[in-house]
Order: C-alpha cells, then structure tokens, then sequence
C-alpha cells in the first residue's frame, strides 16, 4: 500500500468517526432542547392519548429517571449516552415496555438491510449495465423504448409504485403476498420452505425499489457514457483493434461508472428514506416500519434509536464508497 | 515481404460527409494518393480541411455523424473499407496503426500503461504467456525512449510527451506496416516536439513502415515527409516530393502557404492567405479556391480541376496547367491584399 493510499484511507477514516460523532450528539441534544422533563411529558402523552392501561406508569417513569439519571448535569447525562451507546444500551420502549430498543432494532435490521442492500445492488447493477447499452453505438430498437420507460419509471414516486404492485400482482392475480415479510403462522427455521417464503414476501417491496431506482441509473449511466464514448481513449481502443466487448467494459463502463458511484454516494440517503416508506407500505418488519410505528405511537425511545441506527448505516456506507473510489479511480488515491 | 516498388496504402476516390441539416458536409471529398512500403507521406491542411476525418477513415474509425460515402482503402491489396466487423479489428494495430490526436487523452484514464499495451498485444496475440509480455512492453517503452519503470504508471502521472511516446509504443507493438500519425505533436511545446518527431522518424525506420503524417505545421511536415499532399476543403489540390512542393509549388494554395512560412533570415510581417476556407456543406461551384485565388479565371468558377501532371512526381488540381510551366508571379493586386497586413 502506497503512502498516498494509506494517508487516503485515514482521512476518510477520520470523516467517518467524525460524521458520527457529530450524528450521536445531535442525537443526543435535539430531545434535550425541549423543555419540561421529556419522560413526564411522554408518558403524560401516551396516558392522555390513551396508551396501554395495564402498564405501571410510575414504573416506568421510575425505570427511566434511574437510568438516565435526568436530574443530573447535561454533560453527565452526555457521557451516559455514549457509554451505553457503547453496550448497545438504546434504552426501552413506551408502547412495548420493558422491550430494549437495541432488541428491536435487533430484530428488524436484518429485514431492512437484505431488503435494501439487495434491492438497490440489482437496481444499481442493471440500471448501470441497461444505460451504458442505450449509449453504445448500434443498440437495437428494443433497448431504445427502453428510454422513455426509465423515464415514467424515474418519475413515479416508488411508493406509488409499490400500490401498484400490490393491486396488480397481490389482490388482482394473487402471485405474491401483498404484504409482511413472512406469514404470520410461521416459524421461523433455517429451512427451504421459510427461505422460499421469505423470498416470496420479498419479491414486491424490492420490485418496487428497483423499478422505482432502475431509470436513474440507467438514464444516468446513459448519459456518461455518452461523454465516454466521445473521448479520444475509446477511439484509440478502436483502433488497437480490441474486441468491443473489452472496449465496452473496459474502456466504456469502467470510466463511465466513476461517476455513477459518486451519484451512488449522495443518493444513499433518498434510497433509504425511500425504502422507510416501502417497508410502511408493505408492512415489511424492517426498520421502516419500526420508525414508523414509533412515530404513530410517539415511543421516543424507538425513534432516536432507530434515526442513530440510519445515520450509522449511511455513515458505514458512505465510508464504503470511499473506499470503493480509489480502486475504481486511481486519480482519486490523495 | 512485399514488393518494394508496389504500393503498401492506395486511396481511390475516397469520400467522407457529415450528414447536417443543410445536407453532407464534405469533409473528404475524391481523395486518392498512393504510398510506398517505408515512404512518409505529409499531409497538411489548415483547420477543418479534413485532415483527421481523413486520417479516421483510413482506418475505418469515422463515427456518426460522420460517413464513409464512397471510395477504396486498399491496404496490401486488401479493401479496408469492405472488410468484415472480425477482419477489421484484426487488420487494426497488426497492418495499419494510429497514432493518436490528443496525446494528453488516448490513455484510458483508469488502467495502468502496462495494461493497456499488453491488452492492444492480447488482443492479437491471444497465446502469448505473461512473461513474455511483460519482455516486449520494457522493449517497447525503451523503443521510444520511455524507462521501463513507467509500465506500472496510470496515465495521469506521465507528462504529454511521455504519453505521446506511450502512444507511439503502442501503435508500434505490432510492427504494422503503415502508420497514421495525427498531429502526434500538436499539444505539446517545440522541443518535445522536435524529440517526438524524432523517435517517431526512427520506429518507422527500424520497422520499414509507410508514414501517412498528419498536420497544419509546414515546418514539421517539411523536415520530416518525403511527399507531401496538401489538402483544401476536402479535397488534395496538390501532391509531390517534399523539396519540389517547397521550391516550386504550382497549385496557389500552396505557393501561398509555402510564402506564409515565417523565415529566420528576412524578418517580414507575418502574412497569411486572405479570406476564409469556405463551408463544406457548400462548396462554391468549380474549384473551391476560386474565391481566394489571385489567378482565378473564369472557369474556376465553373469547372472542377482534376488532379493532373504538373511536373515528375508532382500532381496538381488547378486549371492553370497544363497551359502554363509554373506558376506566374502574384497579381499586383493580390499582393498589395497580400501585405495589407504590414505595419
């Protein structure tokens, strides 16, 4: 490893602490900004609003005050924060009480990030590749209408997409479960018959983010390599009698795709906004959802829990791509 | 080997359009010339008189909008221009090689040179082990004068002249017998230029190729072209062995680019040719010079010169032959426009 990669890795490294560091104490601010004791006011809330009667208000209330020790300094309860945050300690839910927040998050992370993570792959892989064939010289009709496709794709909001899918393929000719992530009277084993329903509960939601992301990319890659393919690089691949295959993939796409991995790296945040609002709509068990059952049930707890959880996530992949970048760019290497 | 006196690379007729609004574009209009096995052929031209489009479509590269619209491209008895998709890329690199325009961006920006060298080599030598390989690369690169170590660099940490080399190196890799070399120096400053001329000048001797030289520098062409054509709006207005086109040029075109030459003796007003070429999409009627010509006549302006005889070796397309020996001295009038320019 080079000095100059070394030095590039760190840097990056550092921006990645960094950007947590700054998401965990905004995290831990924001809630404290506001004013009158926020475990009172909560669980004021959730009675008024006419939360679960059975549970014991002065126990919880208790439970938290011992926990957070509120009345202390604000930079006490700082140090608290990250120290559990370091036992994976996220705190308990309101609606789910005792349920540790870290177990919630627990349970449904898998769900979102083999969801997520496979979804966007297939949509970032065959936009890609779909795009950089719409820009090669001599693509046939069919790949042509393809454009005007991706188009009505690209603007469609993927969770209207999603309603679509679910009329279509779940109510009207019944293929797919039109909603959850496994059926409710399963139990679930490392066998072939869950992993084959799992499956089928999958096909819909990432249908609908790879539709919903497919044209962007595609559309997006098209245009790059249309830049590529004008640059003086591919006329000499030509003319070194190369097979168009190689220029294709090597010369074409290789250069092409510097650029769609940067759109890859700032569009991270839409895709998984996005996919928050997808799981909703399928009712998919991941973090999505989880958010959004919190929000509805203001359990506080859960919702700063699983927005430190995003951030980290974006973080990670964020730090990913960096270190992605230099492989694929060797001018990036600084 | 081939024959020494039968033509390597014959054009005939050939034609390039580029298709726009207002109909084609001629950027190559009837061009025919011939070259030796070893000859260097110049071919000059000021900007947009077709010199790329050409050098492009003699190896078949031309791009749309661009068209090959007619003509022949024999190379050793072979038509480029009627091969099959599979011929073609075995024919480039291996027969006939470019040298490209932009140095700086004939790289693949995200591939080391090594790479790029063995995979123009891979792709006709499919067999040849990796060791192997590696040998010939350190040979190329010492070929242009390149230390072997730069094998491992990415394009983006070489300067323009080691690039231009690289380029060289590649083009060379199959010792092909004709080279089109693009304005190999046009973005780089003088004395690499003269350095790149040089190497360039001895690859071509080392491996016995035909030249087709490329540019709009009277000077690097004179120095280095054995013949030299001279292309105007499309067309060749006048081909010959480089010290006859210098001393006693007969077309007016090129007495007139021949006398822009800036001399190092007598200092003089830099002088150009007045006017503008004209656009190719439409060419004035009969010879497409007439409108900047000081001896245009009448029927300039109604009939197309060919490409005839004027003196051994040397062919001109201009209807003041075969009438008149050379060329008259310049009209009064055209040389008073001429020196306007003077202070």
């Amino acid at each position: 490893m080079s000095k100059e990669l070394q030095r590039y890795l760190l840097t990056r490294f550092s921006q990645f602490l960094l950007i947590i560091f700054v998401a965990v104490s905004i995290n831990f601010i924001i809630p404290r900004l506001l004013p009158g004791d926020p475990v009172q006011t909560a669980l004021a809330r959730l009675q008024a609003g006419g939360g679960n009667q059975s549970v014991d208000i002065q126990a919880v209330s208790a439970a938290y005050r011992a926990k957070y020790g509120l009345d202390a300094p604000l930079w006490e309860q700082y140090i608290n924060y990250w120290v559990d945050l370091f036992r994976f300690d996220l705190g308990v839910s309101f609606a789910n009480f005792p349920e540790k927040v870290s177990t919630m998050i627990g349970n449904a992370l898998p769900w979102s990030v083999g969801l997520l993570a496979v979804a966007t792959l297939i949509a970032f892989v065959t936009g890609s590749l779909l795009g950089a064939r719409m820009a090669w010289p001599g693509a046939g009709r069919g790949i042509k209408t393809l454009v005007p496709m991706m188009m009505i794709l690209t603007s469609i909001p993927f969770y209207l997409l999603a309603i679509i899918l679910i009329y279509f393929f779940a109510v009207v000719l019944k293929w797919f479960p039109p909603a959850g992530g496994v059926a409710t009277t399963r139990i679930m084993r490392l066998d072939w018959a869950t992993t084959q329903d799992v499956l089928r509960h999958a096909v819909l939601p990432s249908m609908a983010i790879i539709l919903g992301n497919i044209g962007f990319w595609a559309l997006g890659m098209r245009s790059q390599m249309v830049n590529v393919l004008g640059e003086d690089y591919i006329t000499f691949a030509e003319a070194k009698g190369l097979h168009p295959r190689r220029i294709f993939f090597w010369y074409g796409m290789r250069n092409a795709l510097l650029a769609q991995i940067t759109a890859l790296a700032l569009s991270l945040g839409s895709v998984v906004s996005g996919a928050v609002l997808v799981e909703v709509i399928f009712n998919y068990p991941g973090l999505g959802n989880l958010l959004y059952v919190a929000i509805r049930g203001q359990d506080y707890f859960v919702i700063q829990g699983v927005v430190l959880m995003l951030i980290v996530t974006l973080a990670v992949l964020l730090f990913i791509v960096d270190l992605l970048y230099p492989l694929l760019d060797p001018r990036i290497r600084r | 080997m081939t024959d020494k006196d039968k033509p390597i690379l014959v054009v005939e007729g050939l034609h390039v359009h580029y298709d726009t609004g207002k109909g084609p574009a001629k950027a190559v209009n009837d061009v025919s010339f011939s070259l030796k096995p070893g000859e260097r052929l110049g071919l000059i031209g000021e900007s947009g008189s077709g010199k790329t489009t050409m050098a492009t479509a003699l190896m078949r590269l031309t791009r749309a909008p661009g068209r090959i619209a007619g003509g022949k491209v024999m190379l050793d008895g072979r038509d480029i221009l009627a091969m099959s998709p599979r011929e073609l890329r075995e024919t480039r690199l291996r027969d006939i090689a470019l040298i490209p325009q932009g140095a700086m961006s004939s790289l693949n920006p995200v591939m080391k040179l090594d790479e790029q060298m063995i995979d123009a080599i891979l792709a006709h030598k499919p067999r040849m082990k990796r060791a192997e390989l590696d040998a010939r690369v350190a040979e190329l690169l010492r070929s242009v004068g390149l230390d072997p170590s730069v094998a491992k660099r990415f394009p983006h940490e070489l300067s323009g002249g080691m690039k231009q080399r690289a380029a060289m190196a590649i083009a060379t890799s199959l010792a092909p017998k004709v080279i089109v070399a693009d304005e190999p120096t046009s973005a780089l400053d003088v004395v690499v230029q003269r350095q790149v001329m040089q190497t360039l000048g001895r690859l071509q001797d080392g491996l016995g190729a035909a030249v087709v030289l490329i540019g709009h520098d009277m000077g690097l062409i004179a120095q280095f072209a054995d013949v030299v054509g001279v292309m105007y709006a499309g067309k060749l207005v006048e081909i010959g062995p480089v010290r006859q086109m210098i001393e006693n040029p007969k077309h007016p075109y090129t007495k007139l680019l021949v006398e822009s030459l800036p001399g190092i003796e007598v200092k003089q007003a830099l002088t150009g040719i007045p006017g503008l070429p004209p656009p190719l999409v439409d060419l004035p009627p009969g010879c497409s010079f007439n409108p900047r010509c000081p001896f245009a006549f009448e029927r300039c302006r109604t009939e197309t010169p060919l490409l005839q005889d004027v003196a051994p070796g040397q062919r001109a397309s201009c209807h003041l032959y075969p009438e008149h020996q050379s060329l008259p001295p310049l009209p009064v009038t055209a040389r008073a426009q001429h020196h306007e320019a003077r202070p």
